[in-house]
């Protein structure tokens, strides 16, 4: 296929976005519809060519389409190039990525109706596609931080679309500032990459590192640097606080950046960087236990959570975190050797990034479900939501199978990905192995908890209910038959990971395991908050060290923002150039002033005015001056 | 003992030192005044003495347009203490020191 095909991919919502920001806001603004339109017509054809990618990949020999690099910038030596991998990785990525974004516009066209911003939001959403379909397909990673910037920017844009909400614009800068901590040392990790090696191109480097000439201690600080940057985009431990924050944004941008693509595109980068960091033990075991800790970490901060999105937003960084896992496991057998390099790289791919593809679906249908639900209610909260199942029955039908699918119950999509990471796991790591499982106990439970407190009971708010319209409603239908597929189709076999038949799966003890446990997840959210055996308010009681400690997040946030941010940052380190500023760049200019006018002031006595002084001077003067050329000449 | 241009130029050594001790050391802006002519003096002196021990002629003819100038000079110099002790009511050179700091 033509490589113009792949350009266009990338061009198209690119176009949209600058048609909607230069044509139609200047000179349309009062035909919003048209902006709609556009992005809906852009994403749509991409999607349409990412799937003749897609069965063009699929039918190469080894999935890989050779595709030209074209020559973009040359400073002395050094060239770099615009060029596009189109491989397996790439082809389900934008798959994921074209999908669930026309989904969402759909969506929005419901839920962004009659909002001041409409034309804005759908030239950010076009921006931001492009920027995710830039970040899949770049094949260097100066190339790929472009992109990667440019979702961040998209992300900080859309978090602070309601940016005269204080809680909004601050969380918008939140999101910025701690995911460009990590930035910066993916910026280092590239600079030194290219230092070492003399190339930005990901295919050249991964050779490097697999043939060992890229190794040791450049090879383990340069992938902690790239995984870095992954932690700060898909919101791992100890960057993961500005997730939560950015459920402030409209949540299709939620649902679009925040679950299924942006906040993946970490994942994504360690699954492009898989050879460099598999050829690493340390980078590759940093990456599996901070995925394993995070996705318990963040289960845990979801169980208490009132909020609807940001108990998505823990599961989604909980899920995360099973993705890191499944990476990190894969590349930690591979480092130790015990399964062969060749199979564990394609394996590990597989296992990380069927998960993604999975939960792209899934839990961008948890978060518009989350969006219909606020459409009815007016709010987040849950205390104020409770028999909505009535008023919504399709809403929640689509809720319940999302998840479902997210607890990991046979046969929906998120059983099979959770099993293969599981099952790695369990092979690898086993400390790792048990968090996991323990994890699959706790999104259980949590997910139904939103369902009870949500769908069932009474309804305790005062809005008018209604189901959404259907121009909501059918984007979270084609994403809830995805959610139910999504596992059956073939996609773990197309990225290299043997998947098991559909009954198959069931002989397995592992399988039985996690099941048993998502369902007594399911069973004691039922005893608590569906049928009241047990009052959660007394367990709150018992339990409120626990309680405490998990509702105010692990006091991370103040944590970072008063002792880091307060004391280190503003009081130490600025207070410090506040004084170095204040009494040493200050006191040197002051300084010199004052000498100069003491200075002028003892000088200026010579001025006595008498004419006579004068003429003694100029006669001193000239003695002066003859006594030297006679000694001298 | 014949005179030779040493003579004439310690003459007009010792009538510059005179002529400088008075504009230094006096405190009468006119007695000033008329130190100033007696270097002037020195000066004339030393210069046709010049111009006739080694015949050159135009020593002598600038010795006259330096008496012409200086004429000129003392009327300036005269007209201006006159102006200052009208206003001042005084010629002593160490009370006009209104330029200083």
């Amino acid at each position: 296929m033509p490589s113009g095909v792949i350009f266009a991919i990338i061009l198209l919502p690119l176009f949209s976005f600058l048609i909607i920001s230069f044509i139609f806001r200047p000179f349309f603004n009062h035909r919003p519809q048209l902006s709609w339109y556009t992005t809906i017509g852009a994403i749509g054809t991409s999607l349409a060519l990412s799937i003749w990618t897609f069965i063009e990949v699929s039918a190469q020999e080894g999935h890989v389409l050779a595709m030209p690099d074209y020559e973009w910038l040359a400073i002395g030596d050094t060239v770099i190039n615009i060029g596009v991998t189109v491989d397996a990785l790439a082809a389900v990525m934008l798959i994921v990525v074209t999908v669930v974004s026309l989904m969402v516009q759909f969506y929005s066209r419901g839920y962004m109706h009659g909002d001041g911003g409409y034309i804005r939001y759908f030239a950010f959403m076009s921006l931001f596609t492009a920027s995710m379909l830039g970040l899949v397909l770049a094949d260097n990673l100066i190339f790929l931080f472009l992109f990667w910037e440019g979702v961040g920017l998209c992300s900080y844009l859309l978090i602070g679309f309601w940016f005269h909400k204080p809680e909004a614009a601050r969380a918008a800068m939140k999101a910025f500032v701690v995911t460009r901590l990590g930035d910066f040392g993916f910026l280092v990790a590239i600079l030194l990459l290219y230092a070492k090696t003399g190339t930005f191109d990901i295919g050249e480097l991964q050779h490097l590192a697999l043939a060992g000439t890229l190794g040791g201690a450049v090879l383990t600080w340069a992938a902690i640097g790239v995984f870095s940057g992954a932690m700060g985009k898909s919101a791992q431990f100890p960057l993961h606080t500005w997730l939560p924050d950015a459920m402030e944004g409209p949540t299709p941008v939620s649902a679009l950046i925040h679950a299924a693509t942006m906040v993946a595109a970490g994942v994504y980068l360690v699954a492009r960087m898989f050879p460099v960091f598999a050829s690493d033990a340390t980078a590759i075991t940093t990456v599996a236990v901070i995925g394993g800790f995070t996705a318990i970490f963040a289960a845990t901060m979801g169980l208490v959570m009132n909020d609807i999105k940001r108990v998505l937003a823990y599961s989604t960084i909980s899920q995360l975190g099973y993705m890191m896992l499944g990476l990190g496991v894969v590349g930690m057998a591979v480092a130790s050797g015990t399964i062969s390099t060749e199979h564990g790289l394609t394996l590990g791919v597989a296992v990380g990034i069927f998960h993604l593809f999975t939960h792209a679906f899934f839990k961008a249908l948890l978060f518009l479900g989350a969006g219909s639900v606020s459409h009815a209610t007016g709010t987040f909260d849950m205390r104020m939501m409770g028999g909505l199942r009535k008023a919504m029955p399709w809403t929640y039908l689509m809720f319940l199978i999302a998840s479902l699918s997210l607890a990991g119950i046979w046969p929906l999509a998120g059983f099979w990905s959770k099993e293969g990471i599981l099952a790695q796991a369990q092979d690898t790591a086993p400390i790792l192995f048990y968090l996991a499982i323990i994890t699959v106990f706790m999104t259980a439970f949590y997910m139904f908890r939103v369902i009870f407190l949500t769908f069932c009971g009474e309804y305790r708010g005062k809005a008018h209910l209604h189901e959404s319209p259907l121009v909501m409603l059918l984007p979270m239908g084609i994403l809830t038959i995805l959610a139910v597929i999504a596992g059956l189709i073939g996609v773990n076999e197309f990225l290299g990971e043997h998947s098991y038949g559909f009954f198959e799966a069931l002989t397995h003890p592992l399988a039985w395991a996690s099941l048993c446990l998502a369902g007594a997840g399911i069973f004691l959210a039922y005893a608590i908050y569906g049928a009241k055996w047990l009052s959660a308010a007394s367990l709150r009681q018992r339990f409120a060290p626990i309680y405490t400690l998990l509702s105010r997040k692990y006091w991370l946030d103040e944590l970072y923002e008063n002792l880091f941010l307060m004391r280190l940052m503003i009081n130490g380190i600025f207070g410090l150039f506040h004084w170095v500023d204040g009494h040493i760049v200050d006191g040197a200019v002051n300084g010199i002033a004052t000498v100069t006018v003491m200075g002028g002031s003892l000088i200026r006595r010579l001025e006595t005015g008498q004419l006579q002084a004068y003429g003694l001077a100029i006669f001193i003067g000239i003695i002066a001056i003859v006594a030297f050329l006679l000694i001298f000449s | 003992m014949s005179v030779g241009l040493e003579h004439f130029l310690i003459l007009s050594a010792v009538l510059f030192a005179i002529g400088l001790y008075g504009v230094l050391a006096k405190r009468n802006a006119v007695v000033i005044l008329m130190s100033i002519e007696i270097m002037l003096t020195a000066v004339n002196i030393a210069m046709v003495a010049f111009s006739r021990y080694s015949h050159i002629i135009s020593g002598q003819v600038f010795v006259i347009f330096i008496m012409v100038v200086a004429a000129a000079e003392a009327a300036v110099g005269l007209a201006l203490i006159i102006a200052i002790y009208r206003s001042r009511k005084t010629v002593d050179a160490e009370k006009f020191d209104l330029m200083k700091w």
